[in-house]
């Protein structure tokens, strides 16, 4: 039992736990899709990928990576801002560790039911343009400071059509907290929100899931660190442990993107059908957004990259009419139904 | 605790405002001024006003902010070096001086309204509902003319930006 | 939903404005690159649409939208002024524009759409809307200013007039959230109840609320000493939008200025009788010395338009309905002296966009005897000499003035205009006396030399007949809520 003295520290501490709990998730998640991506694609791509280390096809390996980044020196090149370099891959990390916070993993299982939850989501990855904008610049170098200058580019113009096409769940549960969301949509996979109300949320769906791997900068967006050209973006110098920050990163923007549009489109954590509610909440959540990670990595090796004004068409002449007009058919079909 | 969040939040932007204006390089103007939107959205949540808050870091320092940097960027300015004081910032110092000093005088002879009672009228004044209610109701002409304003602002950019024949 | 409460007849005119702007872009989107007579059309019809409806709902709007707007006969005077200037620069301004290689259909939908923003400022009845009227007047006006990227004087011009009218606008917006901060609201029927209320009504915020709402309105009305922008951006942008800029948007911030003082003028306190008093007297009196050693007609006109301003203020110090009315009467005859002189001024340039001598006009008395005419006509109305129209609204707004007992600024007044009779006639003395320095032949534009016309007609109509617009002034004033 707790001493009672402890009661009033209770709720601090179980955050405390709670917070230690999510970081030490996204360094897992992060370890296992750095392996299951290099799988993914070998197999895409006919070959076997890493088999050596640890045994077992090569399951240690993202492990043996991560170590070597952190035992690697950590360069500031000589002409780069150094306050800005060593601050960058911070603004970015934070912000996308941020998001993990209204992340409903269960049924109690969330930081902080905020009730602007979705909202505070978009407001914090909208954060994470300034470190990468920061990175690029600090470092000093043409490769970074284009990287970072697309990425700004791509992400600010692709918040649009995420941010409209997330509003079409909101509409239609008529909250933005998460679990409220999350709970609009109990009962079987015929009452999630992608298969309500079509086509419109299944349009808005679509639409969140394919601006979202603009927002992540994931192929068939991936113009900011297009390694043929750019070597890698806006983290072209960085290396070591900032690195490994930026990478940490763009791994759990990954899964934060997965995440919400397993939550506001795929029903979070209810279970596919009411029959199957003995397996947890939890393990049905984290299924949906790494099934959606899949197919992040199976776009990546399936689809080649996009101009840069190719992807600006897509956004502002295709994607960003379609999320009007579906938003104003979505809020005229919720007015004719109730 | 309240008190002590308000301080360190006011302290800091107020702290990040003036290094806004004092740094040479733009870009670490640029930002501060960040850090100043960011704090000033801490103090609306502290207001019990999260939807603003939301807001103002989506729009002003996600979006408006980053537009920012982006020019910066392209134009690549470099630090101003100017040597000595010029003109205009001495004359600046100067006005600045005395608006502090008048803004000083006026808060020194108007007590700080404590609970001039208004902003208590409505409970859940900054919640989404009660800003989406009177956004669509009291304040939807306002909102429509901002539309316009917005429109005019586009027709603007189109014309600016238009390739010189 | 209580939808009475969104009266659409309180808003009708803007409403059609803001639909126009959106048919214009259509139009011209539609009709091809090189053709933008289309876009002139629809912007005239526009324009006329506006008018009819304006006329229709003379006064009979009210106040509406949670008491936003007022559709009352104040509003609808002032949309017909402000739309008689914009018809005046759209038939005229095709010819300029041609001529300068800068027409885009563009021209007209800003045109419209700050026509629409200075609507609202006339029609606000919240400090709310009337901030987003004149936001919404300014961008187009900023747009407009630099409307010829080829010329470097129109971008510094409209770059300035950016960051001028920004930083006032920070005024303006300051001000308004201090007069919240002291009366927990932006309408103006708490506004004015409160300073007729209060024991001081300058206590608390209020002071500096109201100060620095006048200097966000005093700022676009180019009140010394928040002037320095007028002559360089009046000269710098291109002139027909010279011209409209210098019309509509006074008419527009006096509206807006005597929608917000106007009610409570009994109760402006004796500080601010006093600081209205000396930037009347100053801006009467800075604007005419400026003007009178200006070798640009532009330039000059623009410090006329200055000292115009002193003029008016007088209206606002004065405080009764006279003086509310005489504005009105003042403003409907200032503009199209203003929009007429600034139109013959380019239609005689001919020296480039670069030189705007008053050596053009030479001669021009016996080249083009009636273009000559009709600019004295705007001349001498602009010195207020009777029987035209510039005469009787000095009348008008002079006698307010003495009735409430400023005599000594009514004399600083009538001095101020009899020192501009210096630079006013030293244009007609060039038209009709200088001798020809071979310049070639003015151009003759029909549409152009119409609207000219028009402007002259109607300042030598509203001369003839000064009575009964002055009754429908009155009534427009006194139907302000």
């Amino acid at each position: 039992m707790i001493p009672t003295s402890l009661t009033p520290y209770l709720p601090l501490l179980i955050s405390v736990i709670y917070t230690a709990g999510v970081v030490g998730f996204v360094f897992l998640f992060v370890l296992f899709a750095n392996w299951w991506e290099r799988k993914v694609s070998a197999h895409m791509q006919d070959r076997l990928g890493p088999m050596e280390t640890g045994g077992w096809h090569g399951w240690a390996q993202a492990l043996a990576d991560a170590i070597k980044l952190l035992l690697k020196e950590d360069i500031i090149p000589a002409a780069a801002d150094r306050k800005l370099f060593k601050l960058a891959p911070y603004v970015v990390f934070t912000g996308s560790l941020a998001g993990f916070a209204v992340i409903p993993f269960g049924a109690g299982l969330i930081g902080t039911d905020l009730n602007i939850g979705l909202f505070y989501v978009v407001a914090v990855s909208s954060m994470v343009v300034i470190g990468i904008l920061m990175a690029g610049w600090a470092s000093n170098n043409k490769w970074a400071l284009y990287g970072a200058m697309r990425s700004a580019a791509q992400m600010v113009s692709y918040e649009i059509p995420v941010a409209l096409s997330l509003l079409i769940p909101v509409i239609m549960t008529g909250s933005l907290s998460m679990q409220e969301i999350v709970a609009a949509q109990e009962g079987g996979f015929w009452h999630w929100f992608v298969f309500r109300s079509a086509p419109f949320s299944l349009i808005a769906f679509v639409i969140y899931f394919w601006a979202s791997l603009a927002e992540v900068n994931r192929t068939p967006f991936d113009i900011p660190e297009a390694d043929s050209e750019l070597v890698a973006g806006y983290f072209t110098e960085y290396s070591g442990m900032r690195f490994a920050m930026f990478f940490l990163a763009e791994y759990g923007n990954m899964f934060i993107v997965s995440a919400i549009a397993a939550t506001v489109f795929l029903g979070g954590w209810q279970p596919l059908l009411p029959a199957l509610d003995f397996i947890p909440g939890p393990i049905w959540f984290v299924g949906k957004a790494m099934f959606l990670v899949f197919i992040q990595m199976w776009l990546r090796w399936t689809l080649p990259r996009l101009r840069v004004d190719q992807l600006m068409h897509v956004c502002w002449k295709i994607f960003m009419p379609f999320a009007f007009a579906n938003l104003m058919l979505v809020g005229l079909w919720q007015v004719l139904v109730q | 605790m309240e008190a002590f969040f308000f301080l360190l939040l006011a302290v800091v932007s107020i702290f990040s405002g003036l290094m806004v204006i004092l740094q040479k390089s733009p870009v670490a103007s640029v930002l501060f001024l960040v850090l100043t939107l960011v704090c000033v959205a801490a103090l609306f949540v502290m207001l019990s006003a999260p939807f603003i808050a939301a807001i103002q870091v989506i729009i002003y320092a996600g979006a408006i902010m980053v537009l920012f940097l982006f020019v910066l960027m392209l134009l690549n300015l470099q630090r101003f070096t100017e040597g000595a004081w010029s003109r205009f910032q001495i004359t600046g110092v100067v006005v600045a001086a005395v608006l502090a000093v008048v803004t000083a005088l006026l808060l020194r002879a108007v007590p700080l309204p404590a609970d001039s009672g208004f902003l208590r009228e409505t409970p859940g004044l900054g919640s989404v509902e009660a800003v989406g209610l009177s956004l669509f109701t009291e304040y939807l002409l306002p909102f429509e003319i901002a539309s316009f304003l917005l429109l005019a602002g586009i027709i603007g950019a189109v014309i600016l930006s238009r390739r010189r024949p | 939903m209580d939808l009475s409460r969104f009266n659409l007849i309180t808003i009708a005119t803007p409403l059609v404005l803001g639909a126009g702007v959106l048919l214009v872009m259509l139009v011209d989107l539609l009709s091809g690159r090189a053709n933008r007579r289309p876009a002139q059309l629809a912007a005239l019809a526009v324009v006329l649409a506006a008018a009819a409806v304006c006329l229709a709902t003379w006064n009979t709007g009210g106040v509406s939208f949670f008491g936003q707007v007022s559709g009352d006969g104040f509003a609808s005077f002032f949309n017909l002024i402000f739309l008689a200037v914009a018809f005046l620069v759209i038939l005229a301004g095709p010819a300029y524009l041609e001529r300068n290689a800068i027409h885009f259909g563009e021209y007209y939908s800003l045109v419209l759409v700050s026509v629409m923003g200075m609507a609202f400022m006339a029609a606000g009845t919240n400090l709310l809307v009337i901030f987003l009227g004149l936001e919404t007047m300014s961008l187009a006006l900023y747009v407009l200013a630099g409307f010829n990227p080829a010329r470097q004087s129109s971008n510094e011009a409209s770059l300035k007039y950016l960051l001028l009218g920004s930083f006032a606008t920070g005024f303006l917006v300051f001000g308004i959230a201090l007069v919240y901060g002291q009366i927990g609201s932006t309408d103006l029927a708490r506004f004015s109840a409160y300073l007729a209320g209060a024991g001081d009504p300058f206590a608390g915020y209020m002071g500096a609320g109201v100060a620095l709402l006048l200097i966000g309105l005093t700022f676009k009305m180019a009140v010394v000493p928040f002037h320095f922008w007028s002559p360089d951006v009046y000269d710098g942008a291109p002139t027909v939008v010279s011209a409209f800029m210098s019309a509509a948007p006074k008419a527009a911030a006096f509206a807006a200025a005597l929608r917000i003082f106007y009610a409570p003028a009994e109760s402006l306190g004796l500080p601010w009788e006093r600081i209205l008093w000396i930037l009347a007297a100053l801006t009467m009196t800075v604007g005419n010395l400026s003007a009178l050693n200006q070798a640009s007609i532009k330039r000059m006109l623009a410090y006329s338009s200055v000292a115009h301003a002193g003029y008016l203020l007088l209206g606002i110090l004065a405080g009764n309905e006279l003086g509310a009315a005489g504005i009105l009467f003042y403003l409907a005859s200032y503009v199209f002296m203003n929009v007429g002189a600034f139109t013959v001024a380019w239609m005689v340039n001919r020296r480039g966009e670069g030189r705007y001598d008053l050596g053009d006009f030479a001669q021009l008395g016996f080249r083009r005897p009636l273009l000559a005419a009709m600019m004295s006509v705007f001349m001498l109305g602009l010195i207020g000499i009777p029987p035209l129209a510039g005469f009787f609204g000095k009348l008008y707004v002079f006698t307010a003035a003495v009735q409430a007992g400023y005599v000594w600024l009514v004399v600083i007044a009538v001095l101020n205009s009899a020192v501009s009779v210096f630079y006013y006639l030293r244009v007609m003395v060039i038209m009709y006396m200088r001798e020809n320095e071979a310049l070639k032949d003015v151009d003759r534009i029909p549409a152009t030399f119409a609207a000219v016309a028009a402007c002259a007609l109607m300042v030598i109509l509203l001369g003839l007949i000064p009575g009964s617009v002055l009754d429908v002034a009155r009534a427009a004033v006194a139907s302000m809520p």
